[in-house]
């Protein structure tokens, strides 16, 4: 009897699929929400011309008036006349950069800059002043300056974040997508179900990553298309490079997710778990800020992490325009969290 | 070697342990599955034939479900031999075993998001010769919901697509955990009637139930079960004849007598109560009805209601564990 009969692999791979494409939340959270994401990030971190130092002029005497008038012919320079305790409050709010004390003695004019040295706008404004204020009382110039500013593509904030979103995402998804729905099916005992039937339990596991792999080309690309479009980031590698490089981030990330859901009969348990696994590399691993920023001993166990080895492969191939085999050492991480992943996952997995 | 257990009500008894395969399709021996300090399954034996309908009649608690979970390889017991089709579990043949049986666990709950259909051809993808998912869907009565998904399907029509998925490897023995629980009487009999095709074909069925009318109609044969015991075993009628009662008479009398003074009247047998009602096994109903008026008369007790029937497992279970099928 010609029987309608097809591969359960095939089969298995299916049902993960339609699961999850009839399911519209699901949708949302994979496509829609690292969407809505980049553009506040974008908004927020926006390309716009260098703030101008704002400053605060304090004074009684003759020298304020004379240092406003200076101050006031600067086009870097914003300044605002303040009594002494209304600069106090401002400087520590960050309203203005630095606030400026001029004396006249003697018909010698001597300043001081009140500023925290701690913040970058503090010592920008210093200097931007200061250069001002000694030019204008005579002070000149020895050397022949010319000035050339650049806002580098690949260089913007932009561009580091779409490959850090292009990460959480697929670990996100992959974590949310598996865990819940194999902890789901234990609960329903549909496992337990497919435990007395003959199918194989590894098609079973790797149903998730086949059905894992289709969604994860979208996803990127969705991403990789909205940076491009919306902000013009280029993906300066290869398209396969690329391609590869977000499979084997996916199949790490399957091999964790199915080793967080190996046991847990409670959606809220697994939750829990899948949360405690994520949040540190939404911390370390360098989606919204470098990881530099951490102190140097940490940075060794930081690239150690799935997450921080897919950003830093990603950032590569689409900033840089590096090749897969340059990428190498992160490849071989996520290759051994997807194998740790998968072996501990079958032989924990309980099916009743 | 099996045996019922010692402690049983009934004679214990043995058989050949060579039985041929061909005559046995499912033989345990022994078996005891602990929970923790519950006992489930407590030193229990049972076979099924080739071609036979077994049926496991219990209270909820009395250790169906764990019983037929080690059947069908799903647990292991703490103790005890099982054996199904000529083999065992753990042995290296359990995916060839697996293939063979056919499984509807009592409460599965399918993925809500796939049709019908979808849901049968992935089990049916499992093994590797089986049956034309379409034939069993429409065998199963479910053709016009074959595109629907399951959280569009109303309980009957779930369970039936579960006997779907039991099927579609056309399996030579099908495990139904209470595949009838909460169904209404249209359902249950549609339920009954691809299990009695399924039988028709020379299959084998083990079915856990709480429902006598399920056991009576369905089973060759009755295994009851309380606290992971066997209590008695027989056919439907064996075991109501082994009441030795013609008739069971229900009684409720005000104020109530004692159960001593009831069962030494002539014609009266077992003598059992559950709150203010008395069940007595009757076997003579000429002397037994008059003696018992005569007895109520003496002691001064009214007759508040006095109903005649005819005797059901039901007693069988009253009779043999002092408490009522549906009784936890």
């Amino acid at each position: 009897m010609a029987r309608d009969h097809s591969h359960p692999l095939v089969e298995l791979t299916l049902a993960r699929f339609r699961e999850f494409v009839r399911e519209p939340g699901a949708l949302f959270w994979t496509f829609g929400f690292p969407v809505l994401l980049a553009v506040g990030l974008g908004i927020a971190f926006r390309a716009r011309p260098p703030d101008p130092a704002r400053v605060a002029l304090v004074g009684r005497t003759d020298a304020d008036a004379r240092m406003e008038r200076i101050l006031q012919g600067a086009d870097r320079v914003e300044v605002t006349r303040m009594d002494e305790e209304e600069a106090r409050a401002s400087l520590r709010s960050g309203k203005v950069d630095m606030v400026i004390v001029p004396v006249l003695e003697d018909g010698r004019m001597s300043v001081t800059y009140r500023y925290d040295a701690a913040r970058p706008q503090g010592r920008a404004a210093r200097l931007e002043a200061d250069m001002v204020v000694q030019s204008a009382l005579g002070r000149t110039d020895v050397a022949d300056v010319s000035e050339e500013t650049v806002s580098e593509q690949g260089g913007r904030y932009i561009d580091f974040l779409i490959p850090g979103l292009i990460g959480l995402n697929v670990m996100g998804s992959s974590m949310w997508g598996i865990g819940y729905s194999v902890v789901l099916s234990r609960r329903r005992k549909l496992l337990k179900r497919l435990a007395a039937t003959p199918m194989s339990r590894s098609h079973y596991m790797f149903s998730y990553l086949f059905s894992r792999l289709v969604f994860l080309i979208a996803e990127v690309a969705a991403l990789v298309a909205f940076g491009w479009l919306v902000f013009g980031v280029r993906v300066h590698g290869s398209w396969v490079w690329l391609i590869l490089v977000s499979l084997a981030g996916a199949a790490s990330f399957t091999g964790l997710a199915l080793l967080v859901a190996s046991r847990s009969e409670s959606t809220e348990v697994a939750s829990g778990v899948m949360n405690a696994v994520m949040l540190p590399m939404w911390l370390l691993s360098g989606s919204f800020f470098s990881y530099e920023r951490f102190p140097d001993f940490l940075h060794p166990v930081i690239r150690l992490l799935p997450l921080t080895a897919f950003n830093d492969a990603l950032r590569a191939i689409i900033n840089d325009g590096a090749s897969i085999w340059s990428t190498w050492t992160q490849v071989a991480v996520l290759a051994f969290w997807a194998l740790v992943g998968y072996l501990l996952a079958v032989k924990l997995f309980k099916w009743q | 070697m099996w045996s019922l257990g010692a402690t049983g009500p009934m004679e214990p008894r043995t058989t050949s342990t060579n039985l041929t395969q061909d005559v046995m399709a499912l033989s345990c021996s022994g078996i005891v599955k602990r929970f923790g300090d519950v006992v489930a399954v407590d030193g229990l034996d049972m076979v099924a034939l080739r071609g036979e309908c077994l049926g496991l009649l219990g209270p909820n608690g009395a250790g169906k479900t764990t019983t037929v979970e080690i059947l069908e390889g799903l647990m292991m017991p703490d103790r005890g031999e099982v054996e199904i089709l000529g083999m065992r579990w753990g042995q290296g043949r359990d995916q060839e075993l697996r293939t063979r049986i056919g499984v509807a666990l009592q409460e599965t709950q399918l993925a809500d998001k796939l049709t019908v259909r979808e849901i049968v051809r992935m089990f049916s993808s499992f093994y590797p010769r089986g049956r034309e998912v379409n034939e069993v869907i429409e065998l199963l009565g479910l053709t016009q919901k074959a595109g629907a998904a399951v959280d569009r399907l109303s309980g009957g029509q779930r369970q039936r697509l579960a006997l779907a998925c039991a099927l579609v490897g056309d399996p030579d023995l099908l495990f139904l955990d209470e595949p009838t629980t909460g169904l209404d009487p249209q359902a249950r009999l549609r339920i009954w009637e691809v299990v009695e095709r399924f039988r028709e074909k020379g299959g084998t069925v083990v079915l856990t139930t709480h429902y006598m009318e399920e056991a009576a109609r369905l089973c060759d044969r009755v295994a009851i079960i309380d606290l992971g015991r066997l209590v008695a075993e027989g056919s439907p009628h064996q075991l109501v004849d082994s009441l030795g009662a013609q008739q069971m008479v229900e009684l409720r009398a005000d104020p109530p007598l004692d159960d001593a003074a009831l069962a030494v009247l002539p014609g009266v047998g077992r003598v059992s109560k559950s709150d203010d009602m008395y069940r007595l096994a009757i076997s003579g109903i000429g002397e037994a009805l008059p003696a018992l008026i005569a007895e109520l008369d003496r002691r001064g007790s009214r007759v508040v209601s006095l109903t005649t029937r005819e005797p059901t497992m039901e007693d069988v279970f009253v009779h043999m564990t002092g408490k009522g099928l549906r009784e936890g």
